[in-house]
């Protein structure tokens, strides 16, 4: 049977249809979820995906950590359900505490928009089982507040704990130790700025988001 | 009783504060020199009801943890006065 894969959708998300459509291209099913929905249904995985939730007003992702959906939506990753959020969605799970840090503007005060290389650190996570250590990925970023920070505690927890999932080559936005996404201590919940879904078709240029987009899917 | 608030908030020492650094930056081609310690956050002004200042400041400090600020990233100073 397909994995079921819920995509959040608030008012502002803009990448839900990308990972609607890397979902269905590697063969899992995927459905919307309305951010004003209580629950998520049968889905076997949640993505919360890019944009603007909410206007990004205030910060990003917090008001989005409001909405109803994520009530039930911390209740599926506290059962160990896959949870995976990309950028917006990735500030979205560190505003509601799922992850640990923060996302603040990039060093630069630039918005990037751009093809960045990954390198796969840590295969523990939902997101990248099925790749493997020092695997180099090609993948977008698109981002204005993508420079993820934390404080030292945490940052060496993050390592130690081996919860580093994705680093950038080139730190393209300040993150602490180049950190491009992270997961939770049991490794079913991840955020990460870059966009997998956006690499899955060659018309897109790259499809090295598709072996983080399976691991999910391999559930 | 009503109580004017106005709640500061700015990034906490330590983290990056790009808008403040491009902003001191750009003061000396302006003709402004002397100036240093720029930094860029944001002001929350409402009122809210509470018996005393003390439960009014409390309220605010809430409001302030769970919602206005990120407090990894941000620090906030508040003020609550009687409303006129």
């Amino acid at each position: 049977m397909p994995t079921r894969v819920g995509v959040v959708l608030f008012p502002g998300s803009n990448c839900e249809q990308d990972a609607i459509e890397a979902v269905e291209g590697l063969g899992g099913e995927a459905r919307v979820l309305w951010h004003a929905d209580a629950s998520i249904g049968d889905a076997d995985a949640v993505v919360v995906p890019g944009g603007f939730a909410h206007g990004d007003y205030l910060r990003p992702g917090a008001i989005a950590r409001f909405s109803p959906v994520m009530d039930a939506v911390a209740d599926f990753a506290r059962d160990g359900g896959p949870v995976v959020g990309i950028c917006n969605g990735f500030q979205v799970l560190t505003e509601c505490g799922l992850l640990p840090g923060a996302l603040q503007k990039n060093a630069g005060l630039k918005f990037v928009c751009t093809q960045v290389d990954l390198e796969v650190t840590s295969t523990r996570s939902v997101l990248t089982r099925g790749a493997a250590v020092g695997q180099k990925l090609r993948i977008p970023i698109n981002h204005f507040e993508g420079n993820y920070t934390c404080d030292q505690r945490t940052a060496d927890q993050l390592r130690d704990e081996d919860r580093i999932v994705v680093r950038y080559v080139d730190n393209p936005n300040g993150s602490v130790d180049g950190i491009a996404g992270i997961s939770n201590s049991d490794g079913n919940v991840v955020g990460l700025m870059p966009h997998p879904e956006r690499a899955c078709h060659p018309l897109l240029g790259s499809e090295d988001g598709k072996v983080l987009i399976g691991s999910l899917l391999a559930g | 009783m009503r109580f004017d608030v106005l709640v500061e908030t700015r990034p906490r020492p330590g983290i990056a504060d790009p808008e403040g650094a491009t902003i001191e930056r750009s003061l000396p081609a302006l003709g402004f020199g002397g100036i240093e310690g720029v930094t860029v956050g944001k002001a929350f002004r409402f009122t809210v009801d509470a018996p005393d200042e003390p439960a009014a400041r409390s309220r605010v400090r809430d409001v302030c943890d769970r919602f206005l600020t990120n407090p990894v990233i941000e620090d906030a100073d508040i003020s609550v006065s009687e409303a006129s």
